[in-house]
């Protein structure tokens, strides 16, 4: 197969790689063991193999086969997941789980089992795989929950270890229409939003947080709480993209605090109710291809922890560490989360998540160093789809089914022909 | 009203990136090609996007005797009839100055099957007195070049074809489009290092319909392209003939 060499980076733009990359169109071309990366759209070091050779998925993005009767759908698996919720969502049928970018591929989806807004009622999206085509060594292998149920559970979540995914028959969700109906509320306070949160019964909940606020307002923000509808809504507008990398005092302390006090105060203290295409509720960041070049050449990282219920006062503190840095962005998440989870290597558990962005300025890695280190000592776990800085000592004792994980890898790649630089940063196939 | 579309060289990136925003309006296609197993997985893929109808038949530009088949797949079907034609080889300048008789597929592939082709169909469409035809040439085609000028030469004769066709066709109410595009991201280009303006199959599809719908008679795509060949094309020959562009 003919590969390219190219520089690429994660979505952060912090880790980049030089290596070949082969793009086949069709899973019969592929005729190396090497692993699979789609849309690039893991922040740290998940997609890059330096040195060596990754396989581009993104052009296999076909549609096998739709049964309207169940629901089934079965796809290729560099088939962008936004692209699946617009082609179905206006006959009834969505994507069960969608994380925050409609430019994730189902391959991606599944290998890190992401999460969405419904993850509190739905579960992850390695639930909703009904089966699964790995590609081992050029041969083909069908896997599902049933009847290979620990290869199952090492794919889903698994970084690409077991194989390449080609393709995975889904299990969409009913929907009644494709037009979000979205209510907004303030919270003025870190107690306040959690109070939101747990009170929420809405099928689809977010928070974002105003990671900037002190004192008084230390963990303000605004709830969105929405359910799937029937109506219509005008198109939204043509996707925009970043012509350059934007200069360093753009994101700047006060400049940032100044932005997060107006979108806070947007929405009217009362709250509000509207309606919105389903594009721009699950990805409201998609409208701005290339947005990660906001953050200049240097880039950015995103933290991203979930922590046990219980342990919510010491995420409070977590987040009184940042606000007093002035080193966060604007996009910063809190969000309730379920214990669903189908991988060995999954990232869901029952508690609350925090997502923040921050700049690659001075100061900021060692910042999520310390906010690492404080999600291990209360028993919280980092989101391997986001990190970039942990190391394997820090992960490994956060994911309590690792050692199984690395019986089924080895099994299965016994090589570590899979390798790719997540793995080697975190040595994560050898025991702690 | 939605039609039918015909797709020459339905598996090529274009064409896929095409047919989709065919899907997405709801009309039918014929896809032909060489590949049919491929081509059965790309009408799946099609009428899971919304496509009305998709039937696939085996096409060589190569071989003429499976152009009738395809031809015959529009007779028994109501409303409008439009083509696109996709098909197009591109070996190398080096490839073909060892081995002239690659001229011939190229011309063949590139120009001479496609035209044969359309030929055969005009008569159809302009029964219906309706319809679009496209075409897809090259900015190659625009002026022959040290780098790939046999190539640029069949797509020079399509190009010529393509005009003299618009002008019979228009009579009849059938429009006809030639698509000039720079290079583009497909498996053909992947791994060739730097070429400039290279523009991602989606676009081109895009600017494809949009050129259809607005009836327009040559685009180029990606649009910088005008610019560029316009320039180019100027270079007085005296000059032109001393550079390697
Ligand atoms: C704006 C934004 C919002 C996001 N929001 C969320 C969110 O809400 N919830 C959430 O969970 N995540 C979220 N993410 C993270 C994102 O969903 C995951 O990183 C996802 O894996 C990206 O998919 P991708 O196709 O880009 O995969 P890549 O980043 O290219 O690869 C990710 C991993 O999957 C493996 N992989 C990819 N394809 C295959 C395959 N075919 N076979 C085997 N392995 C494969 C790779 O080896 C790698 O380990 C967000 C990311 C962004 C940029």
């Amino acid at each position: 197969m003919r590969t390219s060499t190219k520089t690429y980076s994660g979505w952060g733009r912090v880790k980049r790689a030089t290596g070949h990359v082969a793009r086949p169109e069709k899973p019969d071309e592929i005729d190396i063991t090497a692993p699979a990366i789609g849309n690039c759209r893991s922040y740290g070091d998940a997609s890059l193999n330096t040195d060596g050779t990754a396989i581009d998925t993104t052009w296999m993005d076909r549609i096998l086969h739709f049964d309207a009767k169940t629901g089934q759908v079965t796809v290729e698996a560099g088939m962008q997941i936004g692209a699946l919720a617009r082609i179905f969502a206006g006959r009834g049928w969505i994507p069960a789980v969608m994380p925050g970018t409609g430019f994730a591929t189902i391959g991606g989806c599944i290998a890190h089992d992401v999460h969405g807004k419904n993850h509190h009622i739905h579960g992850s999206f390695g639930q909703h795989v009904v089966k699964l085509t790995l590609l081992q060594n050029g041969v083909r292998k069908t896997v599902s929950p049933k009847s290979n149920k620990e290869l199952f559970a090492a794919t889903v979540g698994g970084l690409g270890q077991t194989g390449v995914i080609v393709q995975a028959v889904l299990q969409l969700m009913p929907c009644a229409g494709d037009v979000m109906m979205v209510t907004e509320q303030r919270a003025d306070g870190w107690d306040e939003f959690v109070a939101l949160l747990d009170a929420s019964v809405a099928t689809y909940t977010v928070g974002w947080i105003d990671a900037t606020a002190t004192g008084d307002t230390l963990g303000r923000g605004i709830l969105e709480e929405a359910e799937l509808g029937r109506g219509i809504v005008p198109d939204s507008k043509q996707a925009k993209s970043v012509p350059f990398n934007a200069p360093n005092f753009a994101l700047s302390a006060p400049i940032v605090k100044l932005f997060n006090a107006a979108y806070f105060r947007r929405v009217p203290e009362r709250g509000r109710t509207s309606v919105k295409p389903i594009g721009d509720f699950f990805f409201p960041l998609d409208k701005i291809h290339d947005w990660n070049r906001l953050y200049g050449k240097r880039g950015f990282h995103q933290f991203q922890c979930v922590v046990p219920v219980e342990r919510a006062p010491a995420l409070r503190e977590m987040l009184r560490m940042i606000a007093a840095s002035g080193l966060a962005s604007p996009l910063a998440v809190l969000k309730r989360m379920g214990a669903g989870s189908a991988g060995m290597m999954s990232f869901p558990m029952d508690g609350y998540t925090l997502a923040v962005d921050f700049p690659n300025k001075d100061g900021a890695e060692p910042l999520i160093r310390t906010l690492i280190d404080k999600t291990a000592e209360i028993g919280g776990r980092v989101y391997l789809a986001k990190d970039a800085l942990a190391t394997g000592d820090q992960i490994k004792p956060m994911y309590p089914n690792h050692a199984k994980w690395i019986k089924a890898v080895t099994k299965a790649d016994p090589d570590g022909a899979m390798e790719t630089d997540i793995i080697r940063r975190l040595n994560l196939r050898t025991p702690l | 009203m939605n039609q039918t579309w015909i797709i020459l060289g339905a598996s090529s990136a274009i064409a896929r990136a095409f047919c989709r925003e065919l899907a997405e309006r709801g009309d039918a296609m014929v896809l032909a090609g060489r590949r049919k197993d491929d081509l059965d997985a790309t009408a799946t893929d099609l009428k899971a996007r919304g496509a009305s109808a998709v039937d696939v038949v085996l096409f060589d530009a190569r071989d003429p005797s499976s152009f009738d088949a395809v031809i015959d797949t529009v007779d028994g079907v109501e409303g409008l009839i439009s083509a696109a034609v996709f098909v197009g080889s591109m070996p190398t300048q080096e490839a073909i100055d060892a081995d002239p008789t690659l001229i011939d597929g190229t011309v063949f592939d590139s120009f001479t099957g496609p035209a044969h082709f359309l030929t055969q169909l005009a008569p159809k469409m302009e029964e219906r007195g309706g319809g679009t035809i496209v075409g897809v040439g090259s900015v190659a085609g625009d002026r022959g070049r040290l780098g790939n000028y046999v190539y640029g030469a069949a797509k020079a004769g399509f190009a010529t074809y393509l005009q003299g066709l618009r002008n019979r066709m228009g009579r009849e109410g059938v429009h006809v489009m030639t698509v000039k595009p720079g290079p583009v991201d497909t498996p053909m280009t992947f791994g060739m290092d730097d070429l400039p303006f290279m523009a991602q199959p989606e676009t081109v599809a895009r600017d494809i319909m949009r050129g259809v719908e607005r009836k327009r008679n040559v685009i180029y795509t990606a649009k910088i392209w005008w610019v560029i060949m316009m320039v180019i094309r100027s270079i007085p020959e005296a000059i032109f003939k001393k550079l390697s562009i």
